[in-house]
């Protein structure tokens, strides 16, 4: 479903502050892939789905998506394919608008807006079961403005209206991170509900280890801009924390043990 | 005192169809376009141009419009194409507009007398005097452009319009190209200024290359003075409250001047009425926070 073949990104070339975040990545999803990234600090996570969401071209490498290569799209055309929800609760809802709005903003992602009515009669009342499945009551909130919600509010409406029309890919980028453990695990069990039931092919990034290996099929782990580790089915059903941290240092080698702090 | 009511509420109404525009941009797109202070005398040297040569009234209203959106364009592509900051992109077009105004209008100030000119052609339709045509004109008109806005702002591009002025991340993560939306924005809102432009010079009975003037804060004080007055809980209610803050933008200056005040120092008493509804809500919040301290 996605194929990354070769991606190379400098942050700042030629200055003091010259970061090759990605170095020659290499990724190969099959449909309905549940995939959890980890990784240490700069070890080009969020990099790499910046890449696929297209928040700037990458200097070499392809980007597949379904046979499609979206390598060259900007942004915003590539958004047809792609869902996304962000660390930041801010970042993936409209804070002046409605709920309504919002979600009708959503279920035209990628279509070239047009003249009719944005939020029609018959929109609301499948916004409304869709908002009901949530659990959040906000189906009875539905003229309220987004930034009146709480964080975990939004990052469960986000994950909605990123999903509400099914994308070809799901990129989730900690997107629990700035929750409240109870919020979070509620926002994850409502992530793996959706991912589940569309068989959404899916990226994760996380920052708990325990979450990477309870979620998901497949599991990756970045470091140095490049996949270390690549574990799938059975094999990572069996994993426990400690197998991935001697698998790391196996894999990373010299430079592990500080990293190894990052992550656990 | 009395008899200065309908006059004054019928220039707040010309004015709103400005104030309108500028909503668009400052609130809606959120960017203080300065493109305004040339699209407005743009709309108005095109209208006195066009009518003196004895093209129809809606005619040149049309290309009014239309020229006041090429403007919003210009802005437009040099913002978001050329990357400058939208502020000096204002600025580059506005100052650009002077030249254009001048080579229009061939000279620095066109008169409309004895033309026909939508106020004219109000009174002779209608028998009304000078200023309850204006008064009438000025409604039809706001009333028009409001409804027509509004329904804009209700459509799929209206509502992408105004997800871009929210959060530009989002909304191109829905697949919107927010670059396109700006300039549409700054177009529609530019097209809107012309417009009134086009109006106020024919009230006035001239176009006039200075005339744009302070525009932009003449605009800025209706959407403030309008919302701080009458709220912004909704689209809806922030463009009523726009127009409305047109209107007592209009008594106000009406009452400060008939209480003495000269016009020369208008342009002085407006900026600083704006600069003091621009810093309330930081003065509210001081004020606030010293009284939980105590």
């Amino acid at each position: 479903m996605l194929e990354i073949k070769n991606i190379h990104k400098t942050f700042f070339p030629g200055t003091i502050n010259e970061k090759h975040a990605l170095r020659g990545l290499n990724l190969h999803l099959y449909p309905g892939d549940f995939t959890t990234v980890i990784g240490g600090n700069g070890a080009g996570k969020s990099t790499m789905l910046n890449a696929i969401a297209g928040v700037w071209p990458v200097d070499e490498g392809e980007i597949i998506i379904d046979g499609e290569n979206i390598t060259k799209y900007p942004e915003h055309k590539r958004a047809i394919h792609i869902g996304r929800v962000f660390q930041d609760p801010m970042l993936g809802t409209a804070a002046g608008m409605q709920i309504e709005e919002n979600l009708a903003l959503a279920s035209r992602r990628g279509e070239k807006p047009g003249w009719a009515w944005s939020c029609g009669e018959k929109q609301r009342k499948i916004f409304r079961e869709m908002l009901k499945e949530l659990g959040l009551g906000l189906e009875d909130r539905m003229t309220t403005r987004v930034g009146l919600l709480s964080g975990g509010q939004r990052q469960a409406l986000t994950l909605l209206m990123a999903t509400m029309k099914k994308p070809k890919l799901l990129l989730l980028d900690e997107h629990t991170a700035a929750l409240d453990p109870k919020t979070a695990a509620k926002v994850l069990e409502l992530t793996q509900q959706i991912v589940t039931r569309d068989q959404l092919t899916t990226l994760m990034i996380t920052h708990n280890m325990r979450d990477a290996l309870a979620f998901g099929n497949r599991l990756i782990m970045l470091h140095n801009g490049q996949v270390i580790i690549d574990v799938k089915g059975e094999e990572k059903k069996g994993l426990t924390v400690r197998d991935l941290l001697e698998m790391f240092e196996k894999a990373a080698g010299a430079d592990a043990v500080s990293d190894r702090m990052l992550l656990g | 005192m009395i008899e200065l009511i309908i006059p004054t509420v019928g220039q707040g109404l010309l004015w709103a169809v400005l104030a309108l525009g500028v909503y668009l941009t400052f609130r809606i797109l959120d960017v203080a376009d300065l493109t305004v202070e040339g699209s407005f005398p743009l709309g108005a040297a095109v209208a006195a141009s066009l009518l003196n040569a004895g093209v129809s009234i809606p005619v040149s209203l049309l290309i009014a419009v239309i020229a006041g959106m090429l403007s919003g364009v210009v802005t437009g592509v040099l913002h978001t194409k050329m990357k400058i900051p939208a502020l000096l992109a204002g600025i580059l077009t506005m100052i650009a507009l002077y030249s254009v105004n001048l080579r229009v209008m061939g000279k620095a100030n066109i008169s409309m007398l004895g033309i026909d000119t939508v106020f004219k052609y109000t009174r002779d339709l209608t028998g009304l005097n000078v200023a309850d045509s204006s008064f009438v004109v000025g409604l039809v008109f706001t009333v028009v452009v409001g409804v027509a806005t509004y329904h804009f702002l209700g459509t799929e591009i209206g509502a992408c319009l105004r997800a871009t002025g929210c959060n530009q991340q989002m909304i191109r993560a829905q697949g919107v190209n927010t670059d396109t939306m700006l300039i549409i924005g700054l177009a529609v809102s530019n097209g809107l200024v012309g417009l009134s432009g086009a109006l106020i010079a024919q009230a006035n009975g001239f176009a006039d290359v200075g005339m744009g003037t302070g525009t932009i804060v003449i605009g800025l004080a209706s959407v403030i003075i309008g919302e701080v007055l009458f709220g912004n809980r909704s689209v809806k209610n922030s463009m009523i409250s726009v127009v409305l803050g047109s209107i007592t933008y209009r008594i106000v200056i009406a009452v400060v001047l008939a209480l003495g005040m000269p016009p020369n120092d208008l342009k002085l008493f407006t900026s600083v009425l704006v600069a003091i509804a621009l810093a309330l809500p930081l003065i509210q919040s001081k004020m606030k926070s010293r009284k939980v301290v105590q």
